[in-house]
């Protein structure tokens, strides 16, 4: 990482820290469902963009996140902040474990599988043997933390600080685990799976592994939304969650770790934009944004911001060839 | 001389009797001398938007409203947001309503998931969560939550007073229960074996479906065969016309009970066959525009002219465009009784104090009646039995 990058991070991070003290508290808490979705796309990300395998069912573990925090806070009196790494460690042996025997399927019959988990959970957590502790349709209402040691913040910008706080520290690790042996091993099965066998990588553990990675990433999310939503219940994690993380990684950039950032604040605004423009069929204009994004900006938003760099370091060096 | 003081003292009077008349004003957030921010979240997206049109009806019936000159005086700016029937996409609309819109209270939240997401948010902040469209019984809660008061005969209410009619009319009976395996199946389940009490052991076969099942044909054929002559039927529309016609083409002729959820002649009964249908027990609280022993009704053409008018894409077969406009009436008279005094607290106080409150668009001798202690608008229903044509009403309204 060079010295232009670092500056550019310190100066997005204190204006993400500045921002709930500019905007109101309903744009504050809108704010940190993007953080809380740029985690979940990260995770995903990590599962596609890096390793190449298609996941249509990651909403799944989000509301396996969520319902592990709101059971751990309602049942058990678990402080919000415990649950959070519960809630990564059970969808890290979830995702492990489902990883384990649906690895073996290759592409479009893993998309299926996934698929599979994604659309049958909001039933699951309807299951009556679960109700005790899921609360059936009903769901669970959970209170909102109060901002600890007398800090001079409302609850709304606390919950920001903190959700940004669990985010920097899960693209931190991302970014360190990407850049590294293992990193490179999931790139290099997701180009050419038999290539990297050849070299000696386990390619069936390194990918149950990253589907294990990826889905604890998506169940801090959850655990995060579900402590600033401050309400789980099925309805809240059907199929469609799903399809819009993989909207959400596409719009933002493949295997890219700020497209994270980029599509959560697409799919948390967009939709809303949306419904303002047209009661009668917000989906299609919806549709309408989609594919003018992926047709104006084939490789994401990260993409095009990596290209147009590009072209202005080459330009940069252009006009200074002449000179020198 | 005369002449000239006569205007002075008039203006000296009203000079005078201005502050006062300010002073009875007092606004909340929403409210102003000109306008009334009512917001509202209805599922325009999603599995539940077949009910998106009740939004639509009612922002229809408050541009009514304000054709003939609003309310008070004041205009209805009626803020209608989708929330695609997801609890969290809830939260978000509400929050935007309340802190960034600022409306003066919400009203007709659809759908018990979305509502219990906001329940909380909204007692905290103390807006007004009016006549929620939903019918579970946990909405007249008042001590607990005094901001949020539902509307509809809630479904435990409805339950019980099968479960009466039974009792009284056949002690010996043996009752077969279809449900759907939710909150609404359930409650209206819960009422039902409580108006059962010592005896719910009359229930023979209990057997529940999925709403994303395809069809209640196997269910059926499963509740025939345990024998029972009585059947209470608690499903929606869909799966309520499939169980008339399946029942019917077995051959199995129990004495039906069908919730008020699907006591719509338009929506279930033609497409199971009128014929099918001959001897339905339902309830109902609101007319039927389908019915056709309302046809000339003035509360029905009323809202056929409305309909024609305001909302002429509108469905005149689906129920739920005849509900909006009930409710919103009811909404429009909450208004009219706080008057000047809009504030969030006075809107609260005169939702809890509507009196034998009659809308034309409930069935005779049905009533709205509220008090502190009662945030349940409609608790009296009527027993109808279907004759092949249309609904006929039978015995008293019962409930409270």
């Amino acid at each position: 990482m060079n010295r232009r990058a670092l500056i550019v991070i310190a100066v997005l991070l204190a204006a993400a820290c500045v921002l709930p003290f500019l905007v109101s508290n309903y744009r504050t808490f809108q704010f940190t469902l993007v953080l809380v979705y740029a985690i979940a796309l990260l995770g995903l990300n990590i599962l596609t963009g890096y390793n190449g395998q298609i996941s249509l069912g990651h909403g799944a573990f989000y509301a396996i996140g969520a319902y592990t925090a709101a059971i751990l806070m309602d049942k058990f009196g678990v402080p919000y902040w415990a649950t959070v790494p519960v809630a990564g460690a059970v969808c890290l042996l979830v995702g492990f474990l489902f990883g384990l025997p649906a690895l073996r399927l290759e592409g479009l019959y893993l998309a299926l599988a996934t698929f599979a988990l994604g659309v049958s959970m909001p039933q699951l957590l309807k299951y009556h043997h679960l109700e005790k502790w899921t609360g059936g349709v009903q769901g669970i209402v959970i209170a909102k933390p109060d901002p600890p040691f007398g800090l001079p913040l409302n609850p709304d910008q606390w919950l920001y600080y903190f959700t940004l706080a669990v985010m920097l520290v899960m693209f931190f690790l991302a970014w360190n685990l990407l850049r590294g042996r293992i990193g490179r091993a999931m790139m290099a099965i997701r180009d050419q799976h038999i290539a990297a066998e050849a070299m000696g990588v386990n390619t069936a553990m390194v990918k149950s592994l990253t589907f294990g990675v990826s889905a604890l990433y998506t169940g801090v999310a959850g655990a995060l939304g579900a402590i600033a939503v401050q309400f789980v219940a099925p309805d809240s994690f059907n199929i469609f969650l799903s399809i819009v993380f993989l909207v959400g990684i596409v719009i933002g950039g493949l295997a890219s770790i700020p497209g994270a950032i980029f599509g959560a604040i697409f799919i948390q605004f967009v939709p809303n934009i949306a419904d303002e423009l047209s009661k009668a069929a917000p989906w299609a204009i919806f549709g309408v944004f989609l594919i003018g994004f992926v047709y104006l900006l084939p490789y994401g938003v990260a993409g095009a911001i990596r290209m147009l760099l590009a072209r202005l370091a080459r330009k940069g060096q252009n006009n200074r060839s002449p000179a020198g | 001389m005369k002449h000239i003081l006569v205007p002075i003292a008039a203006l000296l009077a009203a000079a005078l009797a201005s502050p006062a008349a300010l002073a009875q004003k007092k606004y909340d957030p929403g409210a102003t001398d000109k306008e009334i921010k009512i917001g509202n979240i209805n599922p325009y997206s999603g599995p539940a938007s077949a009910y998106g049109t009740i939004g639509k009806a009612i922002g229809a019936y408050f541009k009514k409203v304000n054709d003939e000159g609003g309310i008070n005086g004041r205009k209805i700016n009626y803020i209608s947001v989708d929330d695609g029937y997801s609890p969290p996409k809830t939260v978000e609309m509400a929050r935007k309503l309340v802190e960034q819109d600022e409306v003066l209270l919400l009203f007709q939240p659809l759908g018990t998931p979305p509502n219990s997401a906001i329940h909380k948010y909204m007692n905290a902040k103390k807006v007004p969560q009016l006549f929620v469209a939903t019918g579970a019984t946990k909405w007249n809660d008042p001590k607990g939550h005094p901001w949020t008061m539902g509307w509809q005969p809630n479904y435990q209410t409805e339950g019980t007073i099968y479960a009466k009619h039974i009792l009284k009319n056949k002690p010996n009976a043996k009752i077969a229960v279809l449900y759907q395996n939710d909150d609404y199946g359930k409650d209206y389940l819960k009422g039902f074996k409580d108006g059962l009490g010592a005896k719910a052991s009359m229930i023979v076969k209990e057997v529940s479906y999925e709403v994303a099942d395809p069809t209640v044909d196997s269910q059926i054929v499963q509740l025939q065969a345990s024998g029972a002559d009585t059947f209470f039927n608690i499903t929606i529309p869909k799966f309520a016309a499939q169980a008339i016609r399946k029942s019917y083409d077995i051959g199995w002729k129990p004495v039906h009970y069908l919730n008020n959820v699907s006591a719509s002649v338009g929506a279930v009964l033609t497409p199971a066959g009128l014929d099918k249908s001959v001897g339905l027990i339902s309830t109902q609280y609101l007319k039927d525009p389908t019915d056709a022993a309302w046809a000339s009704d003035p509360a029905v053409l009323e809202w056929t002219a409305f309909m024609a008018k305001y909302y002429p894409e509108g469905d005149k077969i689906d129920a739920a465009n005849f509900y909006a406009w009930a409710v919103a009436k009811t909404m429009e008279q909450v208004l009219k009784q706080a008057g000047n005094n809009l504030t969030r607290e006075n809107v609260m106080k005169q939702a809890a104090s509507l009196k034998d409150f009659v809308l034309a668009a409930s069935l005779p001798g049905i009533k709205i009646n509220t008090s502190p202690t009662d945030f349940a608008p409609f608790e009296s229903v009527q027993l109808i039995k279907f004759d092949g044509k249309q609904w006929v009403r039978f015995g008293e309204v019962m409930g409270k």
